[in-house]
């Protein structure tokens, strides 16, 4: 009797435990469908029970990230086995249906490391669908938060400031604001010339994801690694990631007429002297986006140091200044020769 | 519930089968109500979740909103109860943490009305992209009057196509109370502008009808503009008419610069570059400045496809009451004294063309060029009155959206 029990209770244990040990993976059918499921879980993008991804995602890393109040982004790819990306010549990404981005924001000194929220980008058969999840407070699973939400956050900046904020988890037309591109969603990141797999690249496993371009694409520098280019390329990769995204022609800022991707020209429409539109308080009582030269008289560096809704910039995704960023901004414009 | 009515409602019979025509989905109410912990979550989450044809509706109350809120589904109606304290529908962003307008909506043929936002951040209801929006009786107020700490602009539609903003009030932006960019056929029609530093402004838009306006002190009344090295430019075919432009003496509060900030106080209609503007039938009392001004852009700038100045501007049949006894501009008291205490209640930079056959003096600046600084003015009166171009034809709006606010 105590044999089979025992027995039983091993078959009962491997049953159970075999879900978490075989893994089921991500799961392709809840990724095409058109559902918003309402657990993180029911992709099984990560082991059960866990905040930790499930084999066979590429995670890769940028060049020059987004800031996001100091949050530490964990950022993986999936792909449906079989298919893959296009990178064109340009370095943009074509990312086939069934893909998922997933991204993960957490602080080293908040919660152990753990994620606070997870961000879904799915490239379903009526385009990228964008949820925003934030996890349970076991850390076990996440829930759908569609109308975001704030979330208290403490934690220490790299200079050792400790910060106490309400942290914004972005509704899911927030996550549209920024990934907007004519009206659609698209990712932002991704890009040949930002995108970084690290270690996976060497192993290959980037083949399995991605191909071509024919042609090497130019990196963009890091931002923070002045051995990785000029300060003037290190300010526009900077401007890049955390601007173009709405300041494009196609973007959500598209009326500002300032647009500040990687490869506009810096001129009048780049904020080099350049009025406000329709800045209102954002202005801060200054003539120009940026005065050559002038940092103190550059309202965009005036709107990056504020965080008063009514000013700051980016309008979302931000409840701390990024102080490192400004500096470089500030030292980019500083050097730039007065009337140019 | 629709079902259910149809056979008792014989006389809207029509209606109703039209309305069901028009919705093959069965559309629906999402109703919201504030208060509670969560209702500024579950009002995001009712934008969210609407589909195509659903009316959300609000509940009576004040909503105490931390976040901007946010719309990107076509064909929803917002819908609150009023606009009024107390029995309205309050959209209250005053310890607002986040985002650059209190309500966004992304998506075509929007019908907003029947409520009110008040003392938002930044702008109170933005819509970028938003074709065939209808902005009707909704209440846009910072609370404590004119303060430059106010959020930039009340409603503000920009980049669409096919715009209307009826039965709006607006109070206390530290721009322009309302205000339609880069947008065309735009009707803006008996609204109520006033204490903010613009109280209707239409920059960078072709075909706009303004009329039936009140615009009462503000620092300036009703502004048609047109600015450079922006996506949309070229503004043109602007018709202001039927509309009260009065005591517009609010000391401009703008942050400095914004163009905004350089309209003088007392300004009733100010045109600035932009071409084919019609200005008629309008009552003009009590504008310390100018009743109406016709500048153009003196500003430097790099953008060779810009006009900075006005063109083919027409003024017409305007009732003018009391103006210019206190020209807000650098050198208007010296021009005012030698005047015999205040200038003409038409005052013209003297760059472009214009027309102005109303019966009244005309003071010009003998500016023609724009490069020329102000401080070279050389006012005398000036005679424009001369023939009109053959007037706009008036802006057609899609019967739709007129059938929304019948």
């Amino acid at each position: 009797m105590r044999r089979v029990a025992a027995a039983l209770a091993a078959a009962l244990l491997c049953a159970s435990g075999a879900v978490a040990v075989s893994e089921p993976g991500p799961q392709q059918a809840v990724i095409d469908g058109d559902t918003m499921p309402r657990k993180l879980s029911e992709f099984g993008l990560f082991r059960v029970g866990t905040s930790e991804p499930v084999g066979g995602l590429l995670p890769y890393t940028l060049h020059t990230p987004l800031f996001s109040d100091y949050a530490e982004k964990h950022r993986l790819i999936w792909i449906p086995p079989g298919q893959h990306a296009e990178v064109a010549d340009d370095g943009a990404i074509a990312f086939p249906l069934g893909t998922v981005i997933v991204k993960s924001f957490g602080w080293p000194d908040r919660a152990g490391g753990a994620p606070l929220e997870t961000r879904l980008l799915i490239h379903r058969a009526d385009g990228w669908a964008a949820l925003p999840y934030i996890w349970d407070a076991d850390g076990k699973d996440a829930t759908l938060a569609l109308a975001g939400r704030r979330v208290p956050v403490t934690f220490r900046s790299p200079d050792g400031e400790a910060h106490s904020i309400r942290y914004a988890v972005p509704n899911k037309n927030q996550c549209k604001e920024c990934h907007s591109k004519a009206g659609a969603i698209v990712p932002i990141g991704p890009k040949a010339a930002n995108i970084d797999f690290g270690a996976a690249a060497a192993r290959g496993d980037v083949a399995r994801f991605l191909t071509g371009p024919a042609r090497p694409v130019a990196p963009m520098p890091r931002w923070d690694d002045p051995a990785s280019g000029s300060l003037h390329d290190r300010a526009r990769a900077y401007l890049d990631a955390n601007c173009s995204y709405c300041h494009n022609p196609e973007g959500s800022a598209s009326n500002s007429g300032l647009f500040l991707r990687w490869t506009d020209p810096v001129g009048v429409n780049y904020g080099i002297g350049k009025r406000p539109t329709a800045a209102g308080r954002g202005s801060g009582g200054m003539e120009f986006a940026i005065k050559p030269g002038d940092p103190d008289h550059s309202f965009l560096i005036y709107r990056l140091e504020s965080l008063d809704p009514g000013i700051a910039m980016p309008e979302i995704g931000r409840s701390t200044v990024h102080r490192e960023g400004v500096a470089l901004l500030r030292q980019w414009i500083a050097e730039m020769p007065k009337g140019a | 519930m629709r079902v259910h009515q149809l056979p008792h409602a014989l006389g809207l019979g029509i209606a109703a089968v039209a309305m069901l025509a028009a919705f093959p989905v069965e559309a629906k109410t999402i109703s919201v109500a504030p208060g509670g912990p969560d209702a500024n979550e579950a009002l995001q989450e009712a934008l969210i979740l609407a589909e195509p044809g659903d009316i959300v509706e609000l509940g009576a109350g004040v909503w105490k909103l931390t976040d901007g809120l946010s719309l990107d589904v076509d064909k929803v109606t917002l819908r609150g109860a009023g606009t009024k304290d107390g029995t309205g529908s309050i959209l209250d962003f005053s310890d607002q943490q986040g985002a650059g307008e209190g309500l966004l909506v992304t998506s075509d043929d929007v019908y907003l009305t029947n409520f009110a936002v008040l003392n938002t951040k930044g702008d109170g209801i933005k819509s970028k992209g938003a074709d065939r929006i209808v902005y009707h009786r909704l209440r846009v107020e910072w609370t404590a009057g004119p303060k430059e700490t106010n959020g930039a602009y009340g409603v503000y539609p920009v980049e669409s196509r096919d715009v209307l903003i009826d039965s709006v009030y607006v109070r206390g932006a530290s721009d322009a109370g309302i205000y339609v960019g880069q947008s065309r056929n735009i009707v803006v029609r008996d609204s109520i502008a006033t204490e903010n530093v613009a109280g209707i402004e239409i920059e960078n838009s072709f075909d706009a009808d303004v009329h039936d306006n009140v615009a009462t002190k503000n620092t300036g009344g009703i502004l048609v503009f047109d600015l450079p090295s922006l996506p949309q430019q070229g503004g043109h075919n602007v018709r202001v008419f039927d509309n009260v432009v009065n005591d517009n003496s609010t000391p401009n509060f703008a942050p400095k610069g914004n163009i905004v900030a350089s309209v003088p106080t007392g300004t009733g209609v100010l045109v600035m570059a932009n071409s084919r503007v019609e200005i008629f039938d309008n009552l003009f009392e009590n504008n310390g400045t100018a009743n109406v001004m016709i500048v153009g852009y003196r500003y430097p700038y790099q953008d060779d496809k810009y006009q900075p100045l006005p063109r083919d501007i027409a003024a017409w049949n305007n009732e003018h009451g009391k103006a210019g006894f206190a020209p807000a501009f650098p050198g208007g008291a010296e021009i005012a004294a030698a005047m015999g205490g205040a200038i003409p209640p038409v005052l013209w930079d003297g760059a472009g063309s214009a027309i102005v056959n109303d019966d009244v003096a005309v003071l010009s600046l003998n500016l023609p060029d724009v490069s020329t600084p102000q401080s070279e003015a050389k006012p005398s009166p000036a005679d424009l009155k001369g023939e009109a171009p053959t007037p706009l034809p008036g802006i057609t709006l899609p019967a739709a959206m007129e059938a929304k606010v019948r």
